[in-house]
């Protein structure tokens, strides 16, 4: 076969490869969406569900999933990036840190479930957190800091160590470089990151079922202090998420229309999940524009 | 390898009266080891204040490396012994506050490293975290700088784009800029034409040859027409040695030893 030859089957199986992969996940959304889009409403997305009777909401659901991302990202986002910045940045290249990364990428593809079991052993029981937001935002730090250390690492790597020497040859330290130059250059990166992160802690049910439970307590909108018991902040509460609560609806939801909640919720957390990417994108974007001038060029 | 047969104990090293002739930075007896590999040896040189000084010589002969040392960029990759003299002080000693001498002894690399930050910002970034908070002062350094390096008339209307848009020259004069906006005594330049253009490479050196009236540069350049254009000394290096370094014209015409002889007129090999 000649060079051109060969070039265009090469050509021609990426496409398909390609063609199949984008038409799977159209399937995938399109299905989910023109399935789940009837069933949402103002009302749906407000309400409280309903146990036995038809006409449940996701409100609260929906709150949880927000609240325990938000969260997860506060505790694991300060310690991921001090762990990534010591990783990249000062770490020696050594047999201990080799160990260090390969324990990282290790824990990294812990199954959920494990996690979630190892949450409820420590956290929940031990700890006596309970079924809480608290716990489930801890166990979900555990599942998600190998990923966004690993990934801060990585986007701290990618900025060109000339860009060091730079700060260095002009008398900063090599803190003030990180911190000033190095970190910015490396922010669509670390967005990247913790979109990745956003998307797995939104969809995340199994780690959460032993761990911020199973249940969507009440709670009341107009009370805004979190030791209120009632407060939506109220770390001490279980939280369903929406991920557990489509989990649980669809393996023992005795309610009439459990399947047009399961669909809507399912279209609701795909829709949350590019909402909370498409924005995070653009002040990431916005952030690394004003720290670095990139605008402009 | 014929490049093995020179005897490297043959050299010539020029030195200065120091009564007629103002030092603005002497080395003696470096040493520069990677592991256990020495890469660098004895390095006893004397640099003429307000000169240019060419370091030239094959790829791997230890010219970077040596240059490096000067301000402590190899801290972390190499192990340097000896003294490096600067102001009376041996800036090699390990109690010496790198940060304050890398003021004093500026740096200009091999690429253009500009940090993505706007033009302004490149000059002022130091600045600042050595706690210049004036706008007034920083805006005059900022003109003062980019002026020294050449590049004011093309960026003075842009100064809050990017630095990254600028050409590769232009991004280099501002690294320039940036080194001399710290007010150095000595600025050393690592091959710093060496990703240019032949246009862009002349506007550098002709900002080299104003900037000596100020600076002592100390320059590591793999074109010798370039050697022999900007600088006053040159020194030549090979597998590690100082073979030769006396004055440009000496070296280009009347070498006194073979193998700088043999590098500059291409027949090394």
């Amino acid at each position: 076969m000649n060079p051109k030859k060969t070039n265009t089957l090469a050509l021609l199986m990426i496409r398909i490869i390609a063609v199949i992969v984008v038409v799977i996940l159209a399937f995938l959304i399109g299905r989910i969406l023109i399935q789940g889009l009837p069933h949402i409403s103002w009302k749906f997305l407000t309400t409280s569900s309903k146990a036995f009777t038809s006409g449940g909401g996701i409100g609260i659901q929906l709150f949880n999933s927000f609240y325990l991302l938000i969260l997860t990202l506060i505790i694991s986002f300060p310690i991921s990036l001090g762990a990534g910045i010591f990783l990249a940045e000062y770490a020696p290249k050594n047999a201990l840190t080799n160990v260090i990364r390969m324990a990282i990428e290790i824990l990294s593809s812990l199954p959920s479930v494990v996690v979630g079991l190892f949450g409820f052993l420590l956290f929940v029981v031990q700890f006596k957190l309970g079924f809480s937001i608290l716990s489930g935002a801890i166990a979900l730090t555990f599942f998600n800091l190998p990923l966004l250390t690993r990934n801060i690492e990585d986007s701290l790597n990618s900025v060109p160590k000339l860009q060091r020497e730079a700060g260095l040859a002009l008398g900063l330290s090599k803190w003030h470089t990180v911190i000033k130059v190095i970190l910015p250059e490396a922010i669509p990166g670390i967005v990247t990151g913790i979109v990745l992160c956003a998307g797995r802690i939104f969809g995340e049910a199994a780690a959460l079922i032993y761990t911020a439970g199973q249940s969507a307590t009440s709670v009341d909108f107009t009370k805004w202090n979190p030791f209120d018991a009632s407060s939506p902040l109220n770390l001490f509460r279980p939280a369903e998420t929406l991920a557990v609560h489509i989990w649980k609806i669809n393996s023992e939801g005795i309610m009439p229309d459990a399947e047009q909640i399961s669909a809507g919720s399912s279209a609701v957390l795909i829709i949350a999940v590019l909402i909370f990417n498409l924005s995070a994108r653009f002040l990431g974007q916005k952030l690394y524009q004003h720290l670095t001038a990139a605008k402009q060029g | 390898m014929d490049a093995l047969k020179y005897d490297l104990k043959d050299t010539y090293i020029v030195r200065f009266n120091q009564k007629e002739t103002e030092i603005a930075m002497t080395t003696n007896n470096l040493q520069v080891f990677y592991g256990n590999k020495q890469a660098f040896f004895d390095g006893n040189m004397q640099f003429p204040k307000n000169r240019i000084t060419a370091l030239i010589g094959a790829s791997g002969s230890g010219k970077s490396t040596f240059l490096r040392s000067l301000n402590r960029m190899n801290d972390d990759v190499a192990r340097v012994e000896g003294q490096i003299m600067y102001r009376g002080i041996d800036i090699n000693s390990r109690n010496i506050n790198v940060y304050e001498m890398r003021k004093h002894v500026g740096m200009v690399f091999q690429r253009p490293n500009p940090f993505s930050k706007s033009i302004r910002d490149n000059i002022t970034f130091a600045l600042k975290e050595k706690g210049l908070k004036d706008k007034v002062e920083q805006d005059r350094i900022v003109e003062e700088s980019l002026k020294g390096a050449a590049l004011w008339d093309e960026v003075k209307d842009d100064l809050d784009k990017s630095a990254l848009a600028l050409s590769g020259g232009q991004q280099q004069r501002l690294c320039i800029a940036r080194a001399i906006a710290m007010k150095p005594d000595i600025l050393l330049m690592d091959e710093p034409c060496s990703a240019l253009d032949p246009i862009s490479t002349l506007k550098v050196e002709e900002t080299m040859l104003k900037l000596k009236e100020r600076y002592t540069i100390i320059i590591v350049t793999h074109n010798m027409q370039q050697a022999s254009r900007v600088s006053d000394y040159t020194a030549f290096f090979h597998m590690g040695h100082v073979i030769e370094y006396d004055k440009t014209k000496h070296i280009f015409t009347n070498p006194a030893i073979k193998a700088t002889e043999d590098y500059v007129s291409g027949n090394f090999g």
